[in-house]
Parts: structure tokens; C-alpha cells; sequence
């Protein structure tokens, strides 16, 4: 154990893992919402990001930029990051859609028993990881360099980067207006309504195909804007990107309370922090295992994930 | 067509509606119509389909043969959402409130009903989409005040009292503008000044306008507050009338007794 070198980088090591960590939490916020809605586990939604980073690269591409470019201006940077925001959410948030209304809801209107659910999730992950990685002859698409990390902000040996800044700052932007959008408007209260119960909500006039396809859509805008914040920290995406990652967010949304929109934001930055230390203290390779680790223990002492499972606790 | 106002108008008409699940016959060609600003009472022994006829009429079971008319247009077949919104309002026998929403939530959620700007509409339309936010409150705020429980409009409603939580039960249904309110036993577990209270309650939802169909135990209340009663058992009607026809009526009187029918 390198416990020296734990307390060397720890700095670091808390800066990398919250930057991780913000784009596990919003990409695990798809995740936690269907479930909370449907008590569905949607396994395409890995998928969904990783349609999103092509999305951003494709538009990029657009643009004319490719990862041989130079870096464009200041004001061009913005107006492309913007492009690519926009394009990502957007097209994620349309495939979440898509795989609602073509995998899931024709099974619902047939009441099936939640096993189909759960290996048509599988299915439609497939499907999509695999056209994907048809079209793109399984290759990596690398991403123009919109962005040169350059430190910031320096506290002691501990440098920020302005890509870290970015990302942590939006995620947390994004966040909180998620949290107002669902504890304080009217789509917001459907959503919790019929989270808490489903018939009650839909004798009040509720519609509740309207919510599930609110809930997908949204959870598919989060994950297309982790999916940029993904593309701007490693600089490439393939077809397969969203596969471990989606691992990784799927457990953050366990870890922090799964159906809680607040415990996604806490276990995707729980699971970052836990990585990047688990990395500084045992060795990189150690990496995932201490944060399944981490993940068993938790749901040991509190199986309910940090915040526990409802909806309805995720507001004020 | 506004059937609310045209009172003695038929309202609902429940016509030879059976319901079989599986082997068992919950409904047997049961018939009865509702009249616009009555209130009309379900009665029957524990099992004897009054639910069961409740969940026919706001949509949640699909009977096996028969029609149900909502001013004059059949309900079977629509969507439970879409037959709230055209005007049937209902409590539950046991609470079924949103646990974890504050009580005035509740009954927003009630009001909302109304609210017309879809999702990209509220990206695009903001001004009404607040417009619209602040008169559900102030719907849900006059509900509230209207059952009598406005003081408790902030508190969580799984951490409310069971009568004010029966009384938000109401202030949400009421909220979604209804033309017909089924209330399942609202009072269940009530004490005697509580009862009193509901039974004034009632009667001030009926002078609002709405029609009001109540399933109740307590026949006390029954007699005092209904216009019209229907009798069920074993899921068909054995009697209808008013409640001083129905009280004097041998074939009620059997089955609350447990005489068998044919010695009455």
C-alpha cells in the first residue's frame, strides 16, 4: 500500500475523482429516474450516452474540425462546446425515447412480468452498441482539441484544470435545475406523483405514458451532456464506450440510493473519490475493485443505498 | 353539453354490467343510473361488489359485459387519466395519498388536470407555464380550505393524522373539477363528531355542484345524507329506492341479518 503516495496526491487524487465523479452522477441520473418511475432497471441507457459522444464528434466533424485541427479561437470554442452540448442531449435524449416506445412500452401495454423487461433492456443494448459499432468499423472517433487542459487554479501541489472546472461546475448546474424542474413544476409533481403511486396518480389525471417518456427523455438530456463532458476528458469515444462506464453509473445510482435523484449526484461522487483514492492507495489496477468494494460495504450497512430508494425524498 | 347545471339529468348510467374474474361473478348485470346533483348511496355486506363497482366506473377494471355512460358518452375502454379528466373523481377505501409529497402538493396534483402546456411548451412558453403553476396552487389552496384542512397545506402527507389525511383525500379529487365524486367508505375509522362533520362536508360538495356516489358502512350516515340508495349483494342488486324504501325493504333486511332470501 502506498499510503505515501496517497497523501502526496490526495489533492489531486480528490480533484480527478470529482470530475469523475460528476459525470458518473449525471449519467447514473437516467438510470435512477426510470427506475424510480418504473422500478425498471434500463440497461440501454449505456447505450443512450454512448449515442450521444458520436452525436458531439459527428457535429464537430460538421464543423469541419477533426482531431488534427488546431485549436480554434476563444469565441469559436464556446459556440462549438455549445453545438456539441446541444447536439449530445439532444440525440441521446431522442434515443432514450425511441428505445421507451420501441422496447418497453409495447410490453407494458401487454403487462409483462418485469423478466422481459429486464432482457429486452439487454436486447436493446445490444442492438445499438453493435449498429454502432457496424458503422463505425469498431474504430475510435477521436474528438477535435476544443479544449488544451491548463491549470487554473494551483493550491499547493494540487492543480485544477479548466476542463475539471467545467465539468464539475455543469454538472452541478445541471443538477439543481433538475432538482427544481422535479420538486417545484407541474411535470415535476406527475413525475413524483406517479413514482409514489402509479394508480392514485392516474385517477388524478395523470397520463402516465407522458411521464415515462418525460423521465426517459430527461435521463437521456443528462447522459448526452456526461457524454460531452466524457468526450472533452478522454478525448475519444467507440462504440463501446458506454458499456463500463454505464456499469460504473448504474452502481453509482445503487450506491447513492437508486430512484433518488440527490443520491445519484452523492454515489457518483462517492464512487469518483473512491476510485481515485482506492488508485492512489493500492495501485491503478486496483481501481475497480475498490470501488465494488466500496459498493458492497455501503449497501452492507444500508441496502437502501446512502440516501435510500424514494422518489419522493428527492426534493425539499 | 354541461349535464351539471341541467339538474334531474342522468349523469351515470351503470346498464347490466357484469364483471367475472375467472370463475367468480363480481358484478351480475347490475343496473342503476345516477341523477345530476343527487347523492346517491352504495350499500351491501362485506364482498357484495360495491368496490369492485367503483373500479368498473373510474376505469380500473374492464367489465365482461355491460356499458357504463358518463353524460351520455361510454367510459368503457378510455384511459383512467382520460376518465378523470372528462369528470369522475374518486377516494380510495384505504388512503392511497402521494406519501412523500407535502399535503398542498396533494392536491396540486389534483389540479394540474386542467393545465394545457406539454413539455416543450414549458421550454417555450414559460409565462404560462407559471400562470398556470400559481392557479393550481391557488386551486389546491381553496380545496384545502374547503375540507378545512388549509393549516396543514406544508406538512408531508404521510406524517398527517387519518381524518386530515382522509380530508386531503377529498380537497384532491375536488381538485380536478369533477362532475361526479365517488367516495369509498370515507368513514372508515371515523368517531361520531368526525362523522358529523363528513356528513356536512358531503352535503357542501353536493351544493357545489357535484354529484356525489358513496359506498358506507355506517347506515346511520347512509339514511341521513343520500337521495337515492342502490343495494348490492353477492354482485347483484337486490334493491334501489329512496333510504326510507330501502329501510323497510325485507330483501335488505335478509342480507344484513344473514336471513336467507327465501325465508324473508
Amino acid at each position: 500500500m502506498h499510503f505515501h503516495s496517497l497523501f502526496q496526491n490526495f489533492g489531486e487524487l480528490t480533484v480527478t475523482g470529482l470530475a469523475q465523479g460528476a459525470i458518473y452522477a449525471l449519467f447514473a441520473l437516467g438510470y435512477t429516474m426510470v427506475y424510480g418511475v418504473l422500478r425498471l432497471i434500463n440497461f440501454a441507457h449505456s447505450e443512450v450516452f454512448m449515442v450521444g459522444t458520436f452525436a458531439a464528434v459527428l457535429t464537430w466533424g460538421l464543423f469541419g474540425l477533426d482531431q488534427d485541427s488546431a485549436t480554434p479561437s476563444v469565441g469559436a470554442v464556446l459556440l462549438l462546446l455549445l453545438a456539441g452540448f446541444l447536439a449530445a442531449a439532444l440525440a441521446a435524449g431522442i434515443m432514450a425515447l425511441i428505445v421507451e416506445m420501441v422496447a418497453y412500452r409495447p410490453l407494458r401495454r401487454r403487462n409483462a412480468p418485469p423478466l422481459v423487461f429486464l432482457i429486452t433492456a439487454i436486447g436493446a443494448s445490444t442492438v445499438i452498441s453493435e449498429a454502432v459499432g457496424i458503422g463505425t468499423h469498431r474504430n475510435v472517433s477521436s474528438v477535435p482539441p476544443l479544449i488544451r487542459p491548463s491549470t487554473v487554479v494551483q493550491i499547493g501541489n494540487t492543480s485544477v484544470t479548466n476542463i475539471q472546472i467545467l465539468i464539475v461546475g455543469l454538472a452541478l448546474v445541471m443538477m439543481v435545475v433538475l432538482d427544481l424542474f422535479i420538486g417545484k413544476t407541474r411535470l415535476g409533481r406527475g413525475v413524483r406523483a406517479v413514482a409514489q403511486d402509479p394508480d392514485s396518480a392516474a385517477l388524478m389525471g395523470v397520463n402516465k405514458n407522458r411521464v415515462i417518456s418525460l423521465v426517459f427523455l430527461t435521463g437521456g438530456l443528462m447522459a448526452g451532456i456526461a457524454a460531452v463532458m466524457y468526450l472533452l476528458k478522454i478525448g475519444g469515444t467507440r462504440y463501446d464506450a458506454g458499456f463500463h462506464l454505464g456499469i460504473k453509473a448504474f452502481t453509482a445510482a445503487v450506491l447513492g440510493g437508486i430512484g433518488n435523484l440527490r443520491g445519484a449526484l452523492l454515489g457518483g461522487l462517492a464512487l469518483g473519490l473512491a476510485e481515485n483514492y482506492g488508485s492512489g492507495l493500492f495501485g491503478t489496477q486496483w481501481r475497480d475493485v475498490v470501488a465494488f468494494v466500496l459498493l458492497v460495504v455501503i449497501l452492507l450497512f444500508r441496502p437502501t443505498g446512502i440516501l435510500g430508494e424514494s422518489m419522493g425524498r428527492a426534493r425539499a | 353539453m354541461n349535464s351539471r347545471t341541467a339538474d334531474g339529468r342522468q349523469l351515470l348510467e351503470v346498464d347490466n354490467v357484469t364483471l367475472r374474474f375467472g370463475g367468480l361473478v363480481a358484478l351480475d348485470e347490475v343496473n342503476f343510473a345516477m341523477r345530476t346533483g343527487e347523492i346517491l348511496g352504495l350499500i351491501g355486506p362485506n364482498g357484495a361488489g360495491k368496490t369492485t363497482c367503483f373500479n368498473v366506473m373510474t376505469g380500473m377494471y374492464r367489465p365482461t359485459a355491460g356499458t357504463v355512460r358518463f353524460q351520455g358518452r361510454p367510459l368503457i375502454g378510455r384511459k383512467r387519466h382520460e376518465i378523470t379528466r372528462s369528470g369522475i373523481a374518486r377516494t380510495f377505501q384505504n388512503v392511497r395519498l402521494f406519501p412523500e409529497m407535502t399535503a398542498l402538493e396533494n392536491v396540486m396534483v389534483g389540479a394540474d388536470i386542467r393545465d394545457r402546456t406539454s413539455v416543450l411548451g414549458a421550454l417555450f412558453r414559460v409565462p404560462r407555464y407559471w400562470r398556470e403553476e400559481r392557479a393550481s396552487r391557488a386551486k389546491a389552496m381553496e380545496m384545502m380550505e374547503f375540507v378545512g384542512i388549509a393549516d396543514r397545506a406544508g406538512e408531508v402527507s404521510r406524517n398527517l393524522p387519518y381524518g386530515v389525511q382522509r380530508r386531503l383525500e377529498i380537497a384532491r379529487a375536488l381538485a380536478t373539477d369533477p362532475a361526479l365524486l365517488c367516495l369509498d367508505e370515507p368513514a372508515a375509522g371515523f368517531n361520531p363528531s368526525e362523522k358529523a362533520a363528513l356528513l356536512q362536508l358531503i352535503r357542501a360538495i353536493r351544493d357545489r355542484g357535484v354529484t356525489v356516489l358513496l359506498i358506507e358502512h355506517d347506515m346511520r350516515l347512509v339514511m341521513e345524507v343520500t337521495d337515492h340508495i342502490v343495494v348490492l349483494e353477492f354482485g347483484k342488486k337486490i334493491a334501489e329506492g329512496s333510504p326510507a324504501e330501502v329501510r323497510e325493504d325485507p330483501r335488505v333486511i335478509a342480507a344484513y341479518l344473514g336471513v336467507p332470501t327465501d325465508a324473508a
